[in-house]
């Protein structure tokens, strides 16, 4: 799916500025996109190792588990079948912590996190499985209690309450990751299939395959 | 502003306040423990960057090639039936790939239309409650070499589309 996504966007991309006559445009996006990649991840990183040590401290004094703990009930229902107190559902509690605060920064280290431990117990690592589709929904769908970057805009551009917003900001988050979960479970029947094929095939050719690798 | 300032002011240091006060009674050595975390953090942060660059280039490209705007004026017909106005249409279709880009397009729906506006109402509920998806999408399947995806994309835009639907009926709704 990435790899049509990732071509089509270039491909279209490049069609779509020859005919607009902004091919150079076009030329000098594609070649500077590394660098600004790059710029990136460079301030990414510190926040990246600051939460990756932070969480790890929590991690260890037991705080992360007692959070998991108390909402247990609620990762049951989100991600049925995962321990709602193992160490996966404790880096996305922490993620979704993150995201609600309105800590972009902090929240995709542990979210990427999370990834890793979901991949632990995923049974074809080159597939998503049910569980990380679900929390990478719920990570798109963005839900937080306090939109801090746009209140900061509406109050440079002269709005008189600036959270006035904040009612509807909360009902469509909100419902966007209820359809987006519901979406999730209904797009999750259809897909099992081919995603069970692939488990067949990568449960009989991995060992062979990696042998010969 | 009341709570958003004291949120932004107090909810980081208070919780690296509360893990370290934590770790310190439970006999944590919490020094050892975040330089490996940390450890942690860089070595994720540079699996990330293969699909970071391969995902910015596109989307820059896509920017530059003024696809967007012609796509905005296509459909600004049929937003309009759903109760989109037309200025935010620019903004729900960079919403998914580019959260600067989006941002740029939010400002400038201020600034021309007034941030209590329909439009610029709408826009921020917009901004506010969706994410740039394909960036997500990318960057946590990149980190743990995911290759197929299955139905995270099509579930993830469907919930993006409900959110730009949504935000200018909660807009209608709640602030008539």
């Amino acid at each position: 799916m990435l790899n049509w996504l990732w071509a089509g966007m270039m491909l279209v991309s490049i069609a779509a500025g020859a005919i607009n006559g902004r091919l150079p445009e076009v030329t000098g996006a594609l070649l500077q996109g590394g660098g600004a990649a790059i710029t990136l991840s460079l301030t990414l990183g510190g926040a990246m190792c600051l939460w990756g040590g932070i969480m790890r401290v929590a991690e260890k004094g037991g705080l992360t588990e007692a959070v998991s703990r108390v909402l247990a009930p609620v990762m049951r229902l989100l991600f049925p079948g995962l321990d709602p107190t193992g160490p996966a559902c404790r880096a996305m509690l922490m993620n979704m912590a993150a995201n609600f605060l309105g800590l972009g920064n902090a929240a995709t280290p542990l979210g990427l996190k999370a990834m890793e431990e979901l991949q632990k117990s995923n049974p074809d690592p080159t597939t998503a499985s049910n569980h990380m589709v679900t929390f990478v929904v719920l990570n798109t769908a963005s839900i937080q209690l306090i939109p801090t970057t746009v209140a900061t805009l509406r109050l440079k551009y002269g709005a008189a309450a600036p959270l006035d917003i904040l009612p509807a900001v909360w009902m469509t988050s909100f419902s966007a990751a209820a359809v987006g979960i519901l979406l999730s479970r209904v797009y999750g029947g259809l897909f099992r299939r081919k995603a069970g094929e692939g488990k067949r095939l990568s449960a009989a050719g991995g060992r062979a395959r990696r042998r010969t690798v | 502003m009341g709570i958003a300032d004291i949120l932004s002011v107090w909810a980081v240091p208070v919780f690296v306040a509360a893990v370290l006060a934590v770790g310190l009674i439970k006999r944590v050595p919490v020094f050892d423990e975040f330089t490996a975390g940390a450890g942690d953090g860089i070595r994720t942060c540079v699996k990330v960057l293969p699909s970071l660059v391969a995902l910015m280039t596109a989307v820059s490209m896509l920017q530059a090639s003024g696809l967007l705007e012609q796509i905005t004026s296509l459909i600004a017909p049929a937003a309009d039936r759903l109760g989109l106005p037309a200025p935010v249409l620019p903004m729900a279709l960079m919403r998914p790939v580019s959260g600067s880009g989006s941002l740029a397009v939010l400002e400038n729906i201020l600034r021309q239309y007034g941030t209590d506006s329909l439009a610029g109402r709408v826009a921020c509920v917009m901004q506010s409650s969706t994410e740039t998806t394909f960036y997500t999408i990318a960057v946590y399947f990149g980190a743990v070499g995911i290759k197929r995806t299955r139905h995270t994309l099509a579930t993830s835009v469907s919930a993006d589309l409900a959110g730009v639907i949504l935000s200018a009926l909660a807009v209608r709704l709640l602030m008539g």
